[in-house]
């Protein structure tokens, strides 16, 4: 029933698509996590001209499909002359330029608002026992409010983990080789879909289940002290 | 001429959308509320059967179920048909999209669904039974309505995240709005307009909708008193 000769024949090209889809989403995460901790503090800042415009852009960015951003970034810019006689003409042309764009801005959008909440969860006592000590606000953000909501916002955040790795296979409506690209050529060249796309199921699966330990690993060191004491017992 | 005369297209593409969006959506509900039922049942190989169907759906991009179940069911209808000496059957993508993000999201409504029950007090039900009603009476009369109010904000989300996830059908071939766009970006040569058309479009489906089931919700919680401090 299976071709398993298919699957040891394409599995090299999985290979190499698993990572090209890790590198993206490597790429993609870490441009997102650093525009998102500005863009979180502007968010909960109490000076609208800050915050109204970050609120802005994550509302337009999650209300939108990401295929209609990446598209937006990869085919409609070309529509403009000036930026195709300018010298960053050769970055947009690039597949790989755009798709990281595209996730990147995404992405920044979630993970900004789900930093932003976990700011706004920061203990009160907390803010003023360290504006009581005369810490600079700097200070305060770098020393007390953004480590303890990072790690608040560390289960969610895994989940927009999970959300990047499964949106990389959009990269595959761009010429970009990963994962789902590799599987839909196969699919073409052999017209076998089960096993075509059941083997990228299979390290899709793996992806996902790995990140989500790797995040409860995190979770068990940095969330140590919010576990609770002891653990009630369930039975009702 | 406005949008090189492609207006009323697209918005013909937006009709489609929202189609696919509601169909997909009544899908869900329907898998959402046999998979939220099977988890609670107590049954093991109910349980088991649900808790394989979440954590499968869960683990896998929507594109690669979408591709998976489409590709995958065509060959399957050809092979059954072709036992049963029945001719080919080219499966129609409407059905196979909505029945695919149905499905999706069917996962992802159960564990709402499962929440929303679960946030009944189990005293409402036994007092149901204390006064005689059936087992129906109390699921139309007592879980269902309060089930809503709890079951609101994470079925919008989940609504939220279909409506954009009804995008990705393009690329199976459905005839839907961002379909619409690449043809006329296509001839036009202004894929940017087309674009960001739609992304507006999109962009007031979601408001509106986030505007409505706001409104629903308070409807919903109209008898329940909020903590004041």
């Amino acid at each position: 029933m299976i071709d398993w000769a298919l699957i040891a024949e394409s599995w090299p090209l999985y290979l190499n698509g698993l990572k090209i889809s890790l590198i993206l989403m490597a790429i993609s995460v870490s441009a997102s996590f650093l525009l998102s901790v500005p863009l979180a503090i502007a968010r909960v800042s109490r000076n609208p001209w800050l915050s109204k415009p970050v609120f802005l852009y994550t509302y337009v960015i999650r209300g939108t499909p990401l295929l209609v951003q990446l598209y937006m970034i990869y085919f409609g810019l070309a529509q403009f002359e000036w930026l195709r006689e300018s010298m960053a003409w050769p970055l947009f042309r690039n597949a790989w330029f755009c798709a990281w764009l595209a996730f990147a801005l995404n992405s920044t959008a979630y993970t900004t608002e789900i930093l932003a909440g976990a700011l706004r969860q920061t203990p009160s006592g907390e803010l003023e026992a360290a504006r009581s000590l005369g810490m600079s606000t700097a200070t305060i953000y770098t020393r007390i409010l953004l480590p303890s909501a990072i790690r608040r916002a560390l289960p969610q955040y895994g989940n927009e983990l999970v959300m990047v790795m499964h949106a990389t296979s959009i990269a595959s409506a761009v010429t970009i080789v990963e994962l789902t690209r590799t599987a839909r050529d196969v699919y073409y060249n052999h017209l076998a879909p089960f096993e075509a796309f059941g083997l990228v199921a299979v390290f899709y699966f793996v992806i996902t289940f790995a990140l989500v330990g790797l995040v409860k690993l995190l979770e068990g060191r940095f969330l140590r002290h919010l576990r609770p004491m002891s653990i009630p017992s369930k039975a009702a | 001429m406005f949008l090189h005369g492609y207006f009323p297209a697209i918005l013909e593409g937006l009709r489609s959308t929202l189609l696919i969006s509601a169909t997909s959506l009544s899908i869900a509900c329907l898998f959402g509320l046999i998979g939220a039922g099977a988890k609670l049942s107590g049954s093991r190989m109910a349980g088991l059967a649900a808790d394989v169907y979440t954590t499968l759906i869960r683990g896998l991009p929507e594109l690669v179920l979408l591709l998976l179940i489409f590709y995958g069911g065509q060959i399957m209808v050809n092979a059954l048909a072709d036992r049963a000496g029945l001719g080919y059957f080219d499966i129609n993508p409407f059905l196979a999209g909505t029945l695919t993000l149905g499905f999706i999201f069917g996962a992802y409504l159960t564990e709402t669904f499962r929440g929303a029950i679960l946030a009944i007090p189990r005293g409402q039900m036994e007092a149901g039974k204390a006064y005689g009603m059936t087992q129906g009476q109390i699921l139309r009369r007592i879980i269902l309505p309060q089930m809503v109010r709890h079951a609101i904000p994470g079925f919008t989300n989940n609504w939220l995240v279909m409506i954009k996830a009804t995008a990705l059908l393009s690329i199976i071939g459905l005839d839907d709005m961002v379909h619409r766009a690449n043809l006329a970006s296509a001839t036009t040569r202004a894929p940017f307009t087309f674009y960001a058309t739609i992304a507006g479009l999109y962009l007031a489906v979601t408001t509106i909708s986030i505007l409505l089931l706001g409104w629903l919700e308070r409807r919903f919680s109209l008898g329940v008193r909020k903590v004041e401090f």
